[in-house]
């Protein structure tokens, strides 16, 4: 396998940490969640986090996504130092350029799709006409152009994740990042969510997906794998490899 | 700015679904403000009403108006010390008439005797006790503030010969004459026969105080001549400028002392009664009675306060994954705050209509059934309990809105 070092994918530096780590202190001892990261992620990578459970996935994907500021270490998101950012501007690049994609989906249970996907555009301050218009679209391109104004409660798994995804999508993010985005769902409604992601990575977005499952991984272009809170492998999967190669 | 606004209508939009989607719990919360804003507004009610009745009564005596009497209204002193004084006499009001018209710059414009005591009156079978009834000339027309409904008030004529006429209060008339016009009718007074000739335009009564509505007046002669044996005389005096009662009362001192005819070293032996000096004594007592009741039926709103408050911080414990999930899709701490602040106020605001709204019939309901308190919902009051919902809200949700805003998005995201 090739390291990414030497690979050079293609499209700026989108994310940029360095020797990351994160501590929680828990009354006598301290645990080290990530003990030094460092990672460079690439607009239009498609890339996995995999480990067993402990090793830090969740705490790097909250870093990543500026829920959570490091202990240590450096953060540049597209360029912009963020480990020094306030909790208001860090929603703020939340909010204009990161996704979310959880696994229990996170809709608001009152709200209809078209409300659940407008919600970033309202924190983004968009007037209600475009932000309906742009909800609506946005859920039209997810496939549930006919579910606008149901409740999660009226919707199946896979609907509900669908939009989810719609909302991570509606404020044109710079990364897309997906917590186990198929954990809650049966394994043909999975492979659909895949099938879209897959389709929104072609179309150009950069998608992070968190997963302990190498069937899923097995999607992303590239695989960063974490044990006890370092990276211990960071490799293009195979397909890739003979696709860049053959690019080559 | 506008995303500010378009956080503001969310934020309703949430409370507006949250209230419904929990209807019985918000039911439940929105009693205690409801409970709160009724005891609020039927206190700011009733303080008000006691006020306006106050000042009613208070009318009654006139602004302008200054009473020779025995004693002082507001007595500091032992009573025995007036008791011994000398009776006042009606005849003192023609010779301060004299006075008056001698002193070309008088501050006084009329003195007009009154003598008074309780009667009862009688038509028929209807029979109106503890009237009290005022024997006075037609100058009082000059310093009262009353009019007549129905008829007129006796004349100079009828004044100076003591004609048996007499001018009823509206409750007596009330009393007297159900379904009949009083005027030209017959009443005794005492067994003796007075003519109706008015009927007072209606006052309304409060606690009893001066009011016109359950007296009669009659000629001073006619009430010499029947009722002399136990009865109580004043002078009023009106005065031109009410802005120089001061010097009026010195003037009026003076005249009495001369009729009086006191040596230079004696004390008065009378008293200048103002309707001021008897607002300023009663002022304090309703202002102790308003701060007190206000303090007391606040209690029950703050009780209302606390358990919006309760529920609040129930529905941000609920809630905390949602927060997360709002935090994580760029909801800053401001607008966390703000939906929760909006939540509580929403909560406050529709308990304190509705509040407003069984204030406003059980207010109408005391009208009904106590027609001489003078209650009265002003739309100051309906503004003021308004405001005060709000601010309950405000207050009460504060402190749960504040914890929401400040939660750990991670923190928020992990809670089951
Ligand atoms: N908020 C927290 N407080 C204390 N310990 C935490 C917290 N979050 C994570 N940890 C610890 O950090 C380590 C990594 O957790 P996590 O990133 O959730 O792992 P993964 O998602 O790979 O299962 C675990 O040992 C976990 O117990
Ligand atoms: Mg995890």
């Amino acid at each position: 396998m090739l390291n990414t070092e030497t690979m050079r994918p293609r499209g700026p530096i989108v994310i940029d940490i360095e020797n990351i780590t994160k501590h929680y202190v828990m009354g006598e001892e301290t645990v080290h969640a990530l003990r030094g990261v460092t990672l460079q992620i690439h607009r239009n990578e498609y890339l996995a986090i995999m480990g067993p459970s402990g090793s830090g996935k969740s705490t790097l994907m909250n870093m990543l996504g500026c829920l959570d500021t490091p202990s240590s270490g450096r953060y540049e998101f597209n360029g912009k130092d963020v480990s020094a950012m306030d909790d208001d501007e860090l929603a703020a690049i939340r909010n204009r350029e990161i996704g979310f994609v959880f696994q229990t989906f996170n809709l608001l249970p009152r709200a209809t799709s078209l409300r659940n996907v407008e919600l970033p555009l309202i924190y983004a301050g968009i007037d209600p006409v475009t932000r309906q218009e742009r909800a609506a679209q946005t859920l039209r391109d997810v496939g549930l152009g006919e579910r606008l104004l149901h409740k999660p409660n009226e919707l199946s798994g896979g609907q509900r994740q669908r939009v989810a995804i719609a909302r991570a999508l509606v404020n044109n993010p710079s990364i897309i990042l997906a917590d186990e985005p198929t954990g809650n769902l049966d394994s043909k409604t999975g492979e659909e969510i895949m099938a879209l992601l897959e389709n929104l990575y072609q179309a150009g977005n950069t998608i992070i997906l968190v997963t302990h499952e190498a069937d899923i991984a097995h999607h992303a272009r590239r695989t960063v794998h974490l044990r006890d809170g370092l990276i211990e492998s960071d490799a293009l999967s195979e397909a890739t490899e003979i696709q860049t190669l053959a690019f080559t | 700015m506008k995303r500010f606004l378009y956080e503001l209508t969310e934020s309703w939009k949430i409370a507006a679904a949250q209230m419904y989607a929990n209807k019985t719990r918000s039911m439940l919360t929105a009693l205690g403000v409801i409970i709160g804003i009724v005891a609020v507004t039927l206190m700011g009610t009733a303080i008000n009403g006691i006020s306006t009745g106050f000042d009613k009564s208070m009318a009654v005596l006139g602004d302008d108006v200054l009473y020779v009497d025995q004693q002082p209204w507001i007595r500091k002193d032992d009573w025995w010390n007036f008791r011994s004084r000398k009776k006042i006499k009606t005849e003192y009001a023609e010779q301060i008439n004299r006075m008056i018209g001698a002193a070309p710059k008088s501050n006084l414009l009329i003195a007009v005797p009154a003598s008074s005591w309780f009667r009862s009156v009688k038509y028929n079978e209807n029979q109106v006790n503890n009237v009290y009834m005022l024997g006075t000339t037609s100058d009082f027309l000059a310093i009262s503030t009353v009019d007549c409904a129905k008829g007129r008030f006796f004349n100079e004529i009828e004044s100076r010969g003591g004609a048996n006429v007499v001018v009823i209060g509206y409750d007596v008339a009330d009393g007297l004459f159900p379904s009949e016009n009083p005027i030209d009718k017959m009443v005794l007074i005492n067994g003796q026969p007075f003519k109706v000739i008015g009927v007072n335009t209606r006052q309304g009564t409060f606690l009893g105080l001066f009011s016109w509505d359950s007296m009669v007046a009659i000629p001073l002669p006619a009430f010499k001549r029947y009722f002399s044996a136990q009865s109580e005389s004043e002078i009023r005096v009106k005065v031109k400028d009410k802005t120089k009662l001061a010097e009026s009362k010195d003037e009026l001192i003076g005249y009495m002392r001369r009729v009086r005819e006191l040596p230079p070293e004696k004390d008065n032996d009378f008293a200048i009664n103002e309707q001021q000096a008897f607002k300023s004594t009663l002022d304090p007592v309703k202002n102790s009675i308003a701060v007190a009741g206000l303090f007391i039926t606040g209690l029950s709103l703050f009780v209302g306060a606390i358990g919006i408050m309760n529920i609040t911080f129930v529905s941000v414990k609920e809630r905390t994954k949602e927060i997360g999930t709002r935090k994580a899709l760029g909801a800053r701490r401001r607008t966390i705050l703000l939906q929760f602040l909006i939540e509580s106020t929403a909560l406050c605001l529709v308990g304190g209509l509705i509040g407003l709204t069984f204030a406003f019939f059980m207010c109408l309901a005391i009208g009904k059934a106590l027609p001489s308190f003078p209650i009265e919902i002003s739309l100051g009051l309906v503004v003021t309990s308004m405001i005060v919902s709000v601010l309950t809200g405000l207050v009460s949700g504060f402190a749960p809105a504040w914890s929401a805003s400040r939660l750990d998005p991670v923190t928020a995201l992990r809670y089951e």
